[in-house]
Protein backbone atom coordinates (compact mmCIF):
# COMPACT_ATOMS: atom_id res chain seq x y z
CA UNK A 1 0.00 0.00 0.00
CA UNK A 2 1.15 3.32 -0.76
CA UNK A 3 1.40 6.43 0.73
CA UNK A 4 -1.74 7.96 -1.09
CA UNK A 5 -4.09 5.60 -0.52
CA UNK A 6 -3.14 4.76 2.95
CA UNK A 7 -3.71 8.72 3.12
CA UNK A 8 -7.05 7.87 1.63
CA UNK A 9 -7.87 4.81 4.09
CA UNK A 10 -7.59 7.46 7.01
CA UNK A 11 -9.62 10.42 4.95
CA UNK A 12 -12.40 7.99 4.58
CA UNK A 13 -11.97 6.35 8.02
CA UNK A 14 -12.15 9.98 9.70
CA UNK A 15 -15.40 11.04 7.34
CA UNK A 16 -16.89 7.71 8.53
CA UNK A 17 -15.89 8.21 11.78
CA UNK A 18 -17.18 12.54 12.53
CA UNK A 19 -19.86 12.10 10.71
CA UNK A 20 -20.93 9.22 12.95
CA UNK A 21 -20.46 11.69 16.00
CA UNK A 22 -21.99 14.72 14.80
CA UNK A 23 -25.48 12.69 13.57
CA UNK A 24 -25.52 10.95 17.02
CA UNK A 25 -25.64 14.23 18.58
CA UNK A 26 -27.41 16.09 16.49
CA UNK A 27 -30.34 13.25 16.52
CA UNK A 28 -29.67 12.35 20.49
CA UNK A 29 -30.92 15.99 21.13
CA UNK A 30 -33.39 15.91 18.90
CA UNK A 31 -35.16 13.14 19.67
CA UNK A 32 -35.12 14.09 23.75
CA UNK A 33 -36.89 17.21 23.04
CA UNK A 34 -39.00 14.99 20.68
CA UNK A 35 -39.73 12.91 24.10
CA UNK A 36 -39.79 15.92 25.88
CA UNK A 37 -42.66 17.32 23.94
CA UNK A 38 -44.24 14.22 23.79
CA UNK A 39 -44.52 14.34 27.61
CA UNK A 40 -45.90 17.44 28.35
CA UNK A 41 -48.12 17.32 25.50
CA UNK A 42 -49.13 13.87 24.32
CA UNK A 43 -52.14 15.15 21.85
CA UNK A 44 -49.25 16.74 19.77
CA UNK A 45 -47.65 13.28 18.99
CA UNK A 46 -48.93 12.74 15.55
CA UNK A 47 -47.51 16.42 14.54
CA UNK A 48 -44.35 15.65 16.39
CA UNK A 49 -43.35 12.41 15.18
CA UNK A 50 -43.81 13.59 11.54
CA UNK A 51 -41.83 16.79 11.91
CA UNK A 52 -39.63 14.68 14.23
CA UNK A 53 -38.56 12.35 11.15
CA UNK A 54 -38.28 15.06 8.93
CA UNK A 55 -35.72 17.45 10.81
CA UNK A 56 -34.18 14.05 11.52
CA UNK A 57 -33.64 13.75 7.77
CA UNK A 58 -31.91 17.42 7.56
CA UNK A 59 -30.21 17.12 10.61
CA UNK A 60 -29.00 13.71 9.51
CA UNK A 61 -28.16 14.66 6.03
CA UNK A 62 -24.34 16.23 6.36
CA UNK A 63 -23.36 13.47 8.07
CA UNK A 64 -24.95 11.04 5.83
CA UNK A 65 -23.61 13.25 2.78
CA UNK A 66 -20.05 12.44 4.62
CA UNK A 67 -20.79 8.63 4.88
CA UNK A 68 -21.39 8.67 1.45
CA UNK A 69 -18.58 10.74 0.54
CA UNK A 70 -16.09 8.08 2.78
CA UNK A 71 -17.43 5.45 1.28
CA UNK A 72 -17.10 6.35 -1.87
CA UNK A 73 -13.48 8.13 -1.31
CA UNK A 74 -12.69 4.11 0.59
CA UNK A 75 -14.11 2.20 -2.18
CA UNK A 76 -14.40 4.10 -5.30
CA UNK A 77 -10.98 6.38 -4.97
CA UNK A 78 -8.80 4.08 -2.90
CA UNK B 1 -20.66 -17.13 -13.43
CA UNK B 2 -18.67 -13.71 -13.92
CA UNK B 3 -18.57 -12.82 -10.29
CA UNK B 4 -17.25 -16.01 -8.80
CA UNK B 5 -13.64 -15.20 -10.14
CA UNK B 6 -13.32 -11.10 -8.78
CA UNK B 7 -11.75 -10.58 -5.73
CA UNK B 8 -13.89 -9.16 -2.79
CA UNK B 9 -12.85 -5.15 -3.93
CA UNK B 10 -13.05 -6.09 -7.46
CA UNK B 11 -17.09 -7.38 -6.51
CA UNK B 12 -17.20 -3.69 -4.84
CA UNK B 13 -15.94 -2.33 -7.61
CA UNK B 14 -18.05 -4.07 -10.21
CA UNK B 15 -20.93 -3.26 -8.47
CA UNK B 16 -20.25 0.40 -7.68
CA UNK B 17 -19.64 1.32 -11.93
CA UNK B 18 -21.88 2.26 -14.29
CA UNK B 19 -22.76 1.00 -17.82
CA UNK B 20 -21.61 4.19 -19.52
CA UNK B 21 -21.83 4.77 -23.53
CA UNK B 22 -19.75 6.88 -25.08
CA UNK B 23 -16.12 7.71 -26.85
CA UNK B 24 -13.67 5.30 -26.69
CA UNK B 25 -10.42 6.37 -28.69
CA UNK B 26 -12.44 8.00 -31.15
CA UNK B 27 -15.52 6.07 -31.77
CA UNK B 28 -18.71 5.39 -29.70
CA UNK B 29 -19.47 2.22 -27.67
CA UNK B 30 -19.63 1.03 -24.17
CA UNK B 31 -16.94 0.99 -21.41
CA UNK B 32 -15.12 -2.56 -21.08
CA UNK B 33 -13.33 -1.46 -17.49
CA UNK B 34 -14.05 1.61 -15.28
CA UNK B 35 -10.90 3.39 -16.03
CA UNK B 36 -12.33 3.52 -19.88
CA UNK B 37 -15.73 4.78 -18.34
CA UNK B 38 -13.74 7.72 -16.46
CA UNK B 39 -11.96 8.30 -19.09
CA UNK B 40 -15.06 9.40 -21.25
CA UNK B 41 -15.52 12.61 -19.79
CA UNK B 42 -18.64 14.56 -20.44
CA UNK B 43 -20.25 13.45 -23.24
CA UNK B 44 -21.27 9.81 -22.25
CA UNK B 45 -24.14 8.30 -20.95
CA UNK B 46 -24.78 6.11 -17.99
CA UNK B 47 -27.26 3.89 -19.39
CA UNK B 48 -28.28 1.59 -16.56
CA UNK B 49 -29.16 4.71 -14.71
CA UNK B 50 -31.31 6.06 -17.36
CA UNK B 51 -33.08 3.12 -18.19
CA UNK B 52 -34.11 2.54 -14.47
CA UNK B 53 -35.11 5.64 -14.15
CA UNK B 54 -37.14 5.88 -16.99
CA UNK B 55 -38.48 2.34 -16.14
CA UNK B 56 -39.78 3.44 -12.64
CA UNK B 57 -41.23 6.59 -13.88
CA UNK B 58 -42.98 4.67 -16.21
CA UNK B 59 -44.28 2.28 -13.76
CA UNK B 60 -45.50 5.13 -11.71
CA UNK B 61 -47.37 6.37 -14.70
CA UNK B 62 -48.67 2.77 -15.58
CA UNK B 63 -49.90 2.58 -12.17
CA UNK B 64 -51.72 6.13 -11.43
CA UNK B 65 -53.80 5.80 -14.80
CA UNK B 66 -54.87 2.08 -14.22
CA UNK B 67 -56.27 3.54 -10.85
CA UNK B 68 -57.50 6.69 -12.50
CA UNK B 69 -58.92 4.64 -15.07
CA UNK B 70 -60.96 2.46 -12.40
CA UNK B 71 -61.81 5.04 -9.71
CA UNK B 72 -64.85 5.21 -8.76
CA UNK B 73 -67.23 7.29 -6.46
CA UNK B 74 -68.06 4.64 -4.68
CA UNK B 75 -66.29 3.44 -1.11
CA UNK B 76 -62.67 2.65 -2.45
CA UNK B 77 -61.29 -0.61 -2.04
CA UNK B 78 -58.05 -1.66 -1.95
CA UNK B 79 -55.38 -0.56 -5.06
CA UNK B 80 -57.35 2.20 -5.40
CA UNK B 81 -57.90 3.38 -2.01
CA UNK B 82 -53.85 2.92 -1.75
CA UNK B 83 -53.37 5.46 -4.28
CA UNK B 84 -55.82 7.49 -2.67
CA UNK B 85 -54.01 7.48 0.33
CA UNK B 86 -50.69 8.44 -1.74
CA UNK B 87 -52.54 11.54 -3.13
CA UNK B 88 -54.05 12.48 0.20
CA UNK B 89 -50.81 12.72 2.57
CA UNK B 90 -49.11 14.43 -0.60
CA UNK B 91 -51.65 17.10 -0.97
CA UNK B 92 -51.76 17.39 3.04
CA UNK B 93 -48.25 18.02 2.77
CA UNK B 94 -48.57 20.64 0.09
CA UNK B 95 -51.54 22.61 1.97
CA UNK B 96 -49.45 22.57 5.02
CA UNK B 97 -46.10 24.19 3.98
CA UNK B 98 -47.54 25.72 0.64
CA UNK B 99 -49.26 28.97 1.02
CA UNK B 100 -49.73 30.21 -2.43
CA UNK B 101 -51.51 29.51 -5.99
CA UNK B 102 -49.71 27.64 -8.09
CA UNK B 103 -50.94 24.44 -10.12
CA UNK B 104 -47.63 22.79 -10.87
CA UNK B 105 -46.96 22.16 -7.12
CA UNK B 106 -48.80 19.51 -5.57
CA UNK B 107 -48.22 17.50 -9.43
CA UNK B 108 -44.62 17.74 -9.01
CA UNK B 109 -44.61 17.24 -5.25
CA UNK B 110 -46.47 13.76 -5.71
CA UNK B 111 -44.27 12.94 -9.02
CA UNK B 112 -41.11 13.55 -6.91
CA UNK B 113 -42.16 11.30 -4.15
CA UNK B 114 -43.13 8.46 -5.78
CA UNK B 115 -40.23 8.58 -8.50
CA UNK B 116 -37.84 8.79 -5.91
CA UNK B 117 -39.24 5.96 -3.64
CA UNK B 118 -39.41 3.59 -6.90
CA UNK B 119 -36.16 4.91 -7.73
CA UNK B 120 -34.91 4.17 -3.77
CA UNK B 121 -37.15 0.58 -4.54
CA UNK B 122 -34.26 -0.58 -6.31
CA UNK B 123 -32.30 -1.03 -3.96
CA UNK B 124 -34.51 -3.18 -1.77
CA UNK B 125 -34.39 -5.80 -4.96
CA UNK B 126 -31.29 -8.35 -3.76
CA UNK B 127 -28.09 -6.68 -4.96
CA UNK B 128 -27.01 -9.28 -8.02
CA UNK B 129 -30.19 -10.70 -9.19
CA UNK B 130 -30.34 -7.56 -12.12
CA UNK B 131 -26.61 -7.29 -12.77
CA UNK B 132 -26.41 -11.24 -13.16
CA UNK B 133 -29.43 -11.30 -15.58
CA UNK B 134 -28.28 -8.27 -17.45
CA UNK B 135 -24.58 -11.00 -17.61
CA UNK B 136 -26.29 -13.45 -18.73
CA UNK B 137 -27.80 -11.63 -21.54
CA UNK B 138 -24.95 -10.13 -22.45
CA UNK B 139 -23.09 -13.50 -22.49
CA UNK B 140 -25.98 -15.32 -24.58
CA UNK B 141 -25.65 -12.21 -27.03
CA UNK B 142 -21.84 -12.69 -27.72
CA UNK B 143 -20.77 -10.01 -25.84
CA UNK B 144 -18.09 -10.11 -22.65
CA UNK B 145 -19.89 -10.82 -19.11
CA UNK B 146 -17.02 -9.09 -17.08
CA UNK B 147 -17.82 -5.85 -18.30
CA UNK B 148 -21.66 -5.93 -18.05
CA UNK B 149 -21.89 -3.11 -15.25
CA UNK B 150 -25.06 -2.93 -14.16
CA UNK B 151 -26.04 -0.62 -11.33
CA UNK B 152 -29.50 -0.82 -10.83
CA UNK B 153 -30.17 2.08 -8.28
CA UNK B 154 -30.97 5.70 -10.24
CA UNK B 155 -30.52 7.62 -7.08
CA UNK B 156 -27.11 6.12 -6.15
CA UNK B 157 -25.73 7.84 -9.34
CA UNK B 158 -25.23 11.61 -8.71
CA UNK B 159 -25.99 12.82 -12.08
CA UNK B 160 -29.79 11.44 -11.74
CA UNK B 161 -29.78 13.03 -8.42
CA UNK B 162 -28.09 16.48 -9.41
CA UNK B 163 -30.42 16.39 -12.54
CA UNK B 164 -33.43 16.18 -10.48
CA UNK B 165 -31.65 19.03 -7.90
CA UNK B 166 -30.44 21.26 -10.65
CA UNK B 167 -34.33 21.00 -12.66
CA UNK B 168 -35.71 22.61 -9.06
CA UNK B 169 -33.24 24.85 -8.64
CA UNK B 170 -34.02 26.49 -12.13
CA UNK B 171 -37.76 26.41 -11.03
CA UNK B 172 -36.83 28.21 -7.97
CA UNK B 173 -34.83 30.86 -9.84
CA UNK B 174 -38.50 31.05 -12.03
CA UNK B 175 -40.65 31.40 -9.65
CA UNK B 176 -38.95 33.72 -7.46
CA UNK B 177 -37.86 36.54 -10.99
CA UNK B 178 -42.06 35.82 -12.21
CA UNK B 179 -43.10 37.03 -8.85
CA UNK B 180 -41.17 39.24 -6.93
CA UNK B 181 -39.61 40.54 -10.32
CA UNK B 182 -35.88 40.40 -11.43
CA UNK B 183 -35.51 43.78 -9.18
CA UNK B 184 -36.60 42.03 -6.58
CA UNK B 185 -35.29 38.54 -6.42
CA UNK B 186 -31.58 40.15 -6.76
CA UNK B 187 -32.44 42.95 -4.15
CA UNK B 188 -33.73 40.20 -1.82
CA UNK B 189 -29.99 38.68 -2.40
CA UNK B 190 -28.13 42.17 -2.12
CA UNK B 191 -29.96 44.02 0.94
CA UNK B 192 -31.51 41.20 2.80
CA UNK B 193 -30.09 40.29 6.17
CA UNK B 194 -28.06 43.32 7.05
CA UNK B 195 -29.26 46.39 5.20
CA UNK B 196 -27.98 48.42 2.16
CA UNK B 197 -24.27 48.96 3.80
CA UNK B 198 -23.79 45.15 4.32
CA UNK B 199 -23.90 44.79 0.78
CA UNK B 200 -20.51 42.30 0.48
CA UNK B 201 -21.53 40.04 3.36
CA UNK B 202 -25.66 40.04 2.17
CA UNK B 203 -24.48 38.58 -1.49
CA UNK B 204 -22.02 36.28 0.52
CA UNK B 205 -24.72 34.85 2.76
CA UNK B 206 -27.80 35.00 0.44
CA UNK B 207 -25.60 33.11 -2.76
CA UNK B 208 -24.05 30.51 -0.54
CA UNK B 209 -27.79 29.91 0.94
CA UNK B 210 -29.23 29.80 -2.64
CA UNK B 211 -26.69 27.77 -3.88
CA UNK B 212 -26.39 24.81 -0.69
CA UNK B 213 -30.21 24.37 -2.05
CA UNK B 214 -29.71 22.73 -5.12
CA UNK B 215 -26.45 20.91 -3.97
CA UNK B 216 -27.96 19.77 -0.13
CA UNK B 217 -31.35 18.25 -2.16
CA UNK B 218 -28.41 15.88 -4.69
CA UNK B 219 -26.43 14.81 -1.94
CA UNK B 220 -28.57 14.20 0.81
CA UNK B 221 -30.35 11.79 -1.08
CA UNK B 222 -27.16 10.39 -2.83
CA UNK B 223 -25.59 10.15 0.17
CA UNK B 224 -28.14 7.99 2.07
CA UNK B 225 -28.71 5.86 -1.02
CA UNK B 226 -25.18 5.12 -1.90
CA UNK B 227 -24.20 4.45 2.15
CA UNK B 228 -27.34 1.75 2.10
CA UNK B 229 -26.12 0.44 -1.58
CA UNK B 230 -22.48 0.26 -0.23
CA UNK B 231 -23.64 -1.84 3.12
CA UNK B 232 -25.87 -4.27 0.99
CA UNK B 233 -22.70 -4.96 -1.72
CA UNK B 234 -20.66 -5.18 2.02
CA UNK B 235 -23.16 -7.76 3.53
CA UNK B 236 -23.44 -9.79 -0.19
CA UNK B 237 -19.67 -10.25 -0.34
CA UNK B 238 -20.08 -12.18 2.99
CA UNK B 239 -22.02 -15.12 1.14
CA UNK B 240 -18.72 -16.12 -0.31
CA UNK B 241 -17.01 -16.57 2.55
CA UNK B 242 -18.43 -19.54 4.53
CA UNK B 243 -21.87 -21.27 5.38
CA UNK B 244 -22.24 -19.37 8.81
CA UNK B 245 -20.91 -16.11 7.51
CA UNK B 246 -23.54 -16.39 4.45
CA UNK B 247 -26.32 -17.22 7.03
CA UNK B 248 -25.89 -14.63 9.48
CA UNK B 249 -25.67 -12.41 6.27
CA UNK B 250 -28.81 -13.37 5.37
CA UNK B 251 -30.12 -12.43 8.12
CA UNK B 252 -28.30 -8.98 8.60
CA UNK B 253 -28.93 -8.34 4.70
CA UNK B 254 -33.08 -8.89 5.70
CA UNK B 255 -32.41 -6.70 9.05
CA UNK B 256 -31.06 -3.69 7.22
CA UNK B 257 -33.67 -4.20 4.41
CA UNK B 258 -36.34 -3.56 6.75
CA UNK B 259 -34.46 -0.79 8.58
CA UNK B 260 -33.87 0.42 5.24
CA UNK B 261 -37.74 0.71 3.93
CA UNK B 262 -37.66 3.65 6.64
CA UNK B 263 -34.57 5.64 4.98
CA UNK B 264 -36.13 5.28 1.36
CA UNK B 265 -39.29 6.36 2.13
CA UNK B 266 -38.08 9.14 4.63
CA UNK B 267 -35.79 10.20 2.30
CA UNK B 268 -38.46 10.72 -0.91
CA UNK B 269 -40.50 12.58 1.78
CA UNK B 270 -37.76 14.71 2.34
CA UNK B 271 -36.89 15.88 -1.04
CA UNK B 272 -40.77 16.54 -1.43
CA UNK B 273 -40.99 18.63 1.45
CA UNK B 274 -38.19 20.71 0.45
CA UNK B 275 -39.03 21.31 -3.08
CA UNK B 276 -42.55 22.06 -1.19
CA UNK B 277 -41.07 24.23 1.05
CA UNK B 278 -38.57 25.91 -1.21
CA UNK B 279 -41.45 26.54 -3.92
CA UNK B 280 -43.36 28.49 -1.12
CA UNK B 281 -40.06 30.57 -0.66
CA UNK B 282 -39.54 32.10 -4.09
CA UNK B 283 -43.43 32.64 -3.79
CA UNK B 284 -42.70 34.96 -0.95
CA UNK B 285 -43.17 38.71 -1.95
CA UNK B 286 -41.81 40.24 1.47
CA UNK B 287 -39.47 39.18 4.16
Amino acid sequence: MNEVSAMLYIAGGLMLGLGALGAAVGVGVLSSKVLEGAARQPELVPMLTSKFFMFMGIVDAVPMIAVGMGLYVLFGVA
Amino acid sequence: MSVETLTTSEYIKHHLTNLTYGQIDGHWGFAHTAEQASSMGFWSINVDSMFWSLATVLIFFFVFRVAGKKATTGVPTGFQNFIEMVIEFVDNSVRDSFNYQNKLVAPMALSIFVWIFLMNFMDLIPIDWLPQIAALSVEAMGGDPHSAFFKVVPSTDPNITFGMAISIFILILYYSIKHKGLGGFLSELAFHPFGKWGLPANLLLEGVSLIAKPISLALRLFGNMYAGEIIFILIATMYSAHIGFGIFGGILQVVWALFHVLIITLQAYIFMVLTIVYMDMAHQKDH
